[in-house]
């Protein structure tokens, strides 16, 4: 079924040679990594045409280990880049023109993770411990944590998997919620035997996927920037709308990409990021003020930003957005 | 028709039904027995299978350990230029054909120690050796197999992962760190890594053979698949996610188990639902956990055949058994049903009905002997009981007739009316059998007044008819002039010398002269007749020490006398009265007669008579009437005196 469906769906969308090139300008999305539900929304917005829809001949460039999806952005290889708002900003310091044309998450969704067997019940527990940190600016909410609770901690570089973790390299591991952390699950650990810091608590909500694009780039082509958007969120919310339908591509993404692939562990992606997306059952898609001002707030508090651009000149107003 | 169909499907039910009971018990017993038995010989035979199929991996496992613990030893010994590195690498995976390759991957400088970032790598690829130096293709720190020995300071396998940049293979990866320097200022240089294929790792444990549709996989330490007869589960799958896919909690707790490095059996269903048993047991070098999976069909199929061929064997007896028990109480039942609609027969009065099977040797021909019996008896007692039935009614009839006669007998009322001289009145309660009480007055000569009272002995016809003789004697004999004795003493004269039976009278009579009202009686062997001056206490006569009528021949009697006053009253009775019994078993004797009959003095005779009847009655209160009770009033009034206005006569039966 859902293989003559794929078929059905790719003699529908199968660039014609009369449509390719004409009428379809090519654009390239780089991810922030590797293919997952994470990113279901404009995996589905590809398979289903909904890019072509909108006159776009996507690319999608997925991120991972060693290929910085902000580096892909700053240097041209992507036109769109999914960041997270704390890179976003610091590169934007960093002196990279890039600007938030949508925020698709809207909470954060980073934790920190420790066996409780390993004595470490509460924040303070952390202090002078090993902790697994994703390297860049993916350390940035954890670092911030830190500092806010007053704790210096041996930051162990933390890989793409949790295996350090697992094997006891690592007091505690940075984990996304709706990733590692269902990793861990299902390499065995019961719930009740992890501490689980989020990093969002206490005030610190680092909103994390947005879609960017440079200035010089929405300057020229500033309708390709607002068909990308209105494609993204309307792939995001058939995703949402049809998430076995958003697994099947995903998965077969994941498979293409020779990475493991399971359908439990996308689903619990998937349903995580949903959360994320429309905290409040509704997607907005537009970066808040008092979210941006708060990070960029925090950035500076801890000397990470040395100056935030206003929010006018960093988000794209939202006219684009249907 | 219904009650022994109705036997006959008992015994079918109660048979069958515990005979398959017992069977089905049995069955039961015999089938789990034969399973725990089949499953402690599987689990044995898995626990062997599974600890040489262990054996095989572990020892691979264990000779790639050897490798890259030797090559580590080598470099920790002394410097090891990049050439003689690089063929010693080369030579490494040239000599074990289990080692998919081997690399020696160096600690970068750090600001607290010198070093490189140096990694060569030798590796198989379509048949030959490949070199490529990971330090150029990755970022080797950060890869598991360099990061957790660096941090945890020993050697072990990685988890199953696909090498980009490196092998471009699926593989597990042992790495050796190795140290410069020793104790204090011992320092970490960097791995020796030694991979192994997963394609190998697969193929070994694919090849282990279980049953027909059995099979065996790997799990990594973290649950991951590693081999699997579904090759989309390698490494796309933990244990953990299957058991969370299926909501399985106890999948889940049994991956924790292996996680543990324990072993055991324990219930299964394959990803194709296949309920089946799966043994486990750990790769102990790894941390890795070797499962087979023994379909329960199949393990359990000899016990299934010889279960089913008992089950049949069982069924097919069951069907015999509710057969020949059908059969016999059908054969039970049938002479009973007969047996029965002939009863019935019998009880609407056919007693010529035939009885069935009168001579089977069993039970139930005891039973229809028996009814035949019964029947030829019933028969009898019934014809007696016609002619008895017949005889009584026909002497009932009589004794009716007789009693009717013998009340004709007795003086018509009222036979005087309006006499001055003297009241009379009389009354008789007959018992219910016939009796042999009988009154009788009529007037002899002028003015003067028989009264007689008598009671014959017995009852019945014989009584009846000796009081017939004796009344219509006693009448006859009276003749004007003789006195009571001398008439009496003929009518004994006439009874006596006859009298076989020696039937006797007792009778009182007395002759009462109107004019001076002298009485003149005798009394044989009669009750004293109380005699009732008139406003005085009541008296008995003189009991009477005559001899009975008709006992004796040749009894001579004798008079005796008293006078009576006008308005005095004599009250003759028989032994009825006296001799009343009430239900608390006394009499009503002589003296409550007197006293009763004192209390209705001032009445008129008839209902003075009547009364002192009622009196009688009541004290009975309803206690059976035995004997006749007869009563006579007679009240003298003077010669010529004007009679008792408020006073009348009559007779009452």
């Amino acid at each position: 079924m859902t293989r003559w469906f794929a078929l059905g769906l790719w003699l529908a969308l199968a660039p014609s040679p009369a449509m390719a090139g004409e009428g379809l300008r090519k654009a390239a999305l780089v991810l922030l990594w590797t293919p997952q539900a994470q990113f279901a929304g404009y995996y589905v917005a590809l398979e289903k045409g909904i890019y072509r829809k909108h006159g776009i001949d996507l690319a999608i460039v997925p991120g991972g280990p060693g290929r910085p999806a902000a580096d892909y952005l700053g240097d041209g290889r992507a036109d769109f880049a999914v960041l997270w708002l704390s890179t976003a900003l610091l590169r934007r310091g960093a002196g990279v023109p890039l600007v938030n044309i949508a925020q698709i998450a809207q909470r954060s969704s980073m934790v920190l993770v420790a066996r409780k067997s390993a004595g470490i019940r509460m924040a303070a527990d952390l202090g002078g411990q090993k902790v697994g940190l994703w390297g860049g600016d993916l350390a940035i909410p954890a670092r911030a944590f830190f500092d806010r609770h007053g704790l210096t901690v041996e930051a162990v570089p933390q890989s793409a998997t949790v295996n350090l973790f697992l094997r006891g390299g690592v007091k505690a591991a940075s984990a996304m919620w709706y990733n590692e952390y269902h990793l861990l699950l299902n390499a065995g650990l019961d719930p009740d035997e992890l501490t689980v810091f989020r990093l969002e608590e206490g005030s610190l909500n680092i909103p994390e996927d947005g879609l960017y694009a440079l200035e010089k780039d929405i300057g020229r082509d500033p309708d390709l920037a607002d068909a990308f958007v209105r494609a993204s969120l309307e792939g995001w919310n058939d995703a949402f709308a049809d998430p076995q339908e958003a697994l099947d591509i995903v998965l077969r993404a994941m498979r293409e990409a020779k990475i493991p692939a399971n359908r439990v562990h996308q689903a619990w992606m998937l349903a995580r990021m949903e959360e994320a997306i429309r905290p409040a059952g509704r997607m907005t898609g537009v970066l808040s003020k008092e979210d941006y001002q708060a990070v960029a707030g925090e950035l500076q508090r801890t000397g990470l930003l040395r100056e935030a651009p206003s929010y006018g000149s960093f988000v794209r107003p939202p006219r684009a957005h249907p | 028709m219904h009650i022994p169909r109705m036997i006959a499907a008992r015994l079918i039910l109660v048979t069958v039904l515990s005979a398959s009971l017992v069977f089905v018990l049995s069955l039961s017993v015999t089938d789990l027995r034969s399973r725990a038995i089949i499953e402690a010989e599987a689990a044995e035979s898995a626990r062997n299978l599974a600890q040489a199929s262990v054996n095989r991996v572990e020892a691979v496992l264990r000779s790639v350990a050897k490798v890259a613990e030797g090559l580590a030893r080598t470099l920790e010994s002394g410097e090891t230029g990049d050439d003689e590195l690089s063929s010693l690498l080369r030579r490494t995976v040239e000599a074990n054909p289990e080692i998919f390759g081997a690399a020696v991957a160096f600690e970068p400088e750090s600001p607290e120690a010198p070093g490189r970032r140096y990694a060569p790598y030798y590796h198989r690829k379509g048949g030959k050796i490949a070199f490529v130096r990971l330090d150029e293709t990755m970022n080797y720190p950060l890869q598991d197999w360099y990061q957790i020995p660096r941090e945890l300071l020993r050697s072990g396998w990685s988890e199953p992962y696909f090498d980009d940049g490196g092998g471009n293979a699926l593989m597990a990866t042992l790495s050796v760190p190795f140290f410069a320097g020793a104790g204090e200022t011992r320092r970490f240089r960097g791995v020796v890594t030694a991979d192994i294929a997963l394609d190998w790792l697969t193929a070994t444990v694919g090849s282990i053979k279980v049953l027909q549709t059995g099979y065996a996989f790997l799990l990594s330490r973290n649950g991951t698949i590693v081999t699997h007869p579904v090759a989309d589960r390698i490494m796309n799958e933990t244990i953990f996610s299957v058991a969370e896919a299926r909501g399985d909690r106890a999948m889940r707790a049994l991956g924790r188990r292996m996680q543990r490095g324990e072993s055991g059996f324990a219930p299964y269903t394959t990803y194709a639902g296949i309920e089946s048993r799966l043994y486990y047991a750990p790769v102990p070098s790894a941390g890795w956990t070797l499962a087979i999976v023994f379909p329960e069909a199949e393990l359990f199929s000899s016990v299934r055949h010889l279960t089913l061929t008992i089950a049949g064997i069982g069924a097919g007896g069951l069907l015999l058994l509710a057969g020949i028990v059908a059969q016999t109480a059908r054969s039970i039942t049938k002479p009973l049903s007969a047996l029965a609609e002939a009863t019935k027969e019998i009880s609407e009065g056919k007693f010529d009905a035939a009885l069935p099977a009168s001579t089977a040797q069993d039970e139930v021909g005891a039973l229809s002997r028996a009814f035949s019996a019964m029947t030829v008896a019933l028969r009898e007692h019934i014809a007696r009981l016609v002619d008895a039935t017949a005889a009584r009614e026909r002497i009932e009839g009589e004794l009716r007739i007789a009693r009717d006669i013998q009340m004709s007998i007795l003086p018509k009322m009222p036979p005087f009316l309006e006499r001055k001289e003297f009241g009379l009145f009389a009354v008789i309660a007959p018992a219910k059998e016939v009796g042999g009480d009988f009154y009788d007055f009529f007037e002899m000569g002028e003015n003067r007044l028989c009264l007689i009272i008598a009671d014959v002995s017995g009852k019945g016809v014989p009584a009846a008819l000796f009081m017939a003789v004796t009344k219509t004697l006693i009448k006859a004999t009276a003749k004007a002039g003789r006195g009571a004795a001398e008439i009496l003493t003929e009518v004994n004269r006439e009874i006596a010398p006859g009298n076989e039976q020696s039937m006797f009278v007792t009778v009182f009579f007395g002759v009462l002269d109107l004019n001076t009202g002298e009485l003149v009686y005798t009394n044989a062997g009669h009750n004293p007749p109380l005699l009732i001056r008139r406003g005085a206490v009541p008296a008995y006569l003189p009991a009477s020490r005559q001899l009975v009528v008709g006992a004796m021949s040749g009894t001579c009697y004798r008079n005796e006398r008293v006078v009576l006053a006008p308005g005095d009253r004599l009250l003759l009775y028989t032994d009825g009265v006296t001799e009343a019994v009430n239900p608390g078993g006394s009499f009503y004797s002589e003296a409550r007669l007197a006293s009763e009959a004192g209390r209705f003095a001032g009445q008129g005779i008839q209902d003075a008579a009547v009364d002192t009847l009622a009196s009688v009655q009541a004290f009975a209160d309803g206690a059976g009437q035995s004997d006749d009770i007869t009563i006579m009033l007679v009240e003298y009034r003077g010669a010529g005196e004007p009679s008792w206005p408020d006073r009348s006569l009559g007779v009452a039966s």
